[in-house]
């Protein structure tokens, strides 16, 4: 019984970790939104290159924001959370 | 001829220091590693820890890390101004003053004229930033993996944000939560909660999805070659080919590209949010209304 307690705790945290991932379609989604505009705005005005890829890096990384924090959970979910659940599940039988 | 000689001899000390952080660091790395077989991905080792009345205090691998940092940056320094003079003889001196010219622009060119004296905040940041996460190529863990010390520097940044938010007065900062409604406020609170944690979790999540994703790699490419040269003869199948080289074109991603970025990124949001807070048309009203009640004054 134990054991599968203790399976179910692991596969939860998987399935969850990769669950969270899904959060990476957003910023994958904006980042090339953000490039493509950047690539446009390049081939009109050659001359402000520097600007705009200074810019466009800025803004790469604010909306990567979200995806890192799914990230952070998910590394949190295989890492660090089945220990803790574990411990808490011994503890509440009392072993 | 003595001086020069004395000169050289300056140098060789300073870079002496330089490099004396780092391999004091891979001595302890390697004297505290725990050995294992198997390749795992943890956090910060700890060194020891001071046993103080309320709580003890851990010396992890971190802290020790971002101290070596800081002793090597100090050193480096102390190396690239060694000898600078008005009329230019060293090459070094031209990198110095790069630096200094490129930060003094960035911050004028981003904050504004009130801010000019950010320049080395940011500009330590900045180096602090991107030399801890450049430790990873060495070997060594980067302090900026670890979320204290992103998280520090982020309340750092909170601080100092909240200083300027305080120029015009309490009752302005007070005020400048029901902007543009009143009653958006409990969003304003959260969002100003929200700067510091999403600097700090950046950086962080950065850094440490960077190192993950080349243990990984480099895992994976160990089963595959096992996978395909196990069969050869000898020694020969246990040499895993595909580790050779191809996790170095990730660590030029991870490593060096992402981890000097984020600094960046990092230096260009602290300038962004303290330049933001600053409420600069009030202040200037503020100091125009003084201004003009010490002259009423004297007028009469």
């Amino acid at each position: 019984m134990l054991e599968l307690a203790i399976g179910i705790i692991l596969g939860g945290c998987a399935l969850g970790a990769g669950a969270a991932m899904i959060a990476g379609i957003g910023p994958g989604i904006g980042e090339g939104n953000a490039v493509a505009k950047a690539c446009e705005a390049i081939g009109r005005q050659p001359e402000c290159k520097g600007d705009v890829t200074t810019t466009m890096l800025m803004g790469c990384a604010v909306a990567e924001t979200t995806g890192l924090y799914a990230l952070v959970i998910a590394i949190l979910l295989i890492f660090v959370a089945p220990g803790r659940f574990v411990d808490i599940l011994m503890n509440a039988i009392g072993k | 001829m003595k001086n020069k000689k004395n000169f050289l001899a300056v140098d060789i000390i300073y870079l002496c220091l330089m490099a004396l952080g780092p391999l004091f660091l891979i001595v302890l790395k390697v004297l505290f590693t725990p050995h294992s077989d198997d390749i795992s991905i943890s956090g910060a080792l700890v060194y020891f820890t001071v046993k103080l009345p309320l709580s003890d205090l851990p010396i992890t691998e971190t802290q020790v890390n971002s101290w070596v940092v800081i002793w090597s940056i100090f050193w480096l320094c102390k190396y690239i101004t060694h000898g600078i003079s008005v009329h230019i003889e060293l090459k070094r001196q031209l990198v110095a003053e790069w630096v200094v010219e490129k930060t003094k622009n960035l911050v004028k060119g981003n904050m504004g004229d009130y801010f000019t004296d950010f320049a080395p905040f940011v500009a330590a940041i900045m180096g602090l930033s991107a030399f801890s996460s450049l430790l990873t190529l060495i070997g060594l863990y980067p302090p900026t993996s670890d979320i204290n010390t992103t998280g520090g520097w982020a309340i750092l940044v909170f601080f100092l944000i909240t200083y300027y938010k305080f120029k015009c007065g309490p009752i302005h900062y007070i005020k400048s939560f029901g902007d543009p409604v009143p009653f958006l406020a409990p969003l304003n609170i959260i969002s100003e909660f929200a700067t510091p944690v999403s600097m700090a979790f950046r950086h962080y999540g950065n850094v440490l999805s960077g190192s993950v994703i080349s243990v990984l790699v480099a895992v994976a490419l160990q089963g595959l070659s096992s996978l395909i040269f196990g069969k050869l003869p000898g020694l020969l199948g246990n040499i895993p080919f595909l580790q050779i080289g191809i996790p170095a074109v990730l660590s030029v991603y991870f490593d060096i590209f992402s981890g000097l970025l984020q600094a960046f990124i990092f230096a260009m949001l602290t300038m962004l949010y303290i330049a933001g807070a600053f409420p600069a048309e009030d202040y200037a009203k503020k100091k125009a209304k003084r201004q003009n009640k010490q002259l009423n004054k004297e007028n009469i």
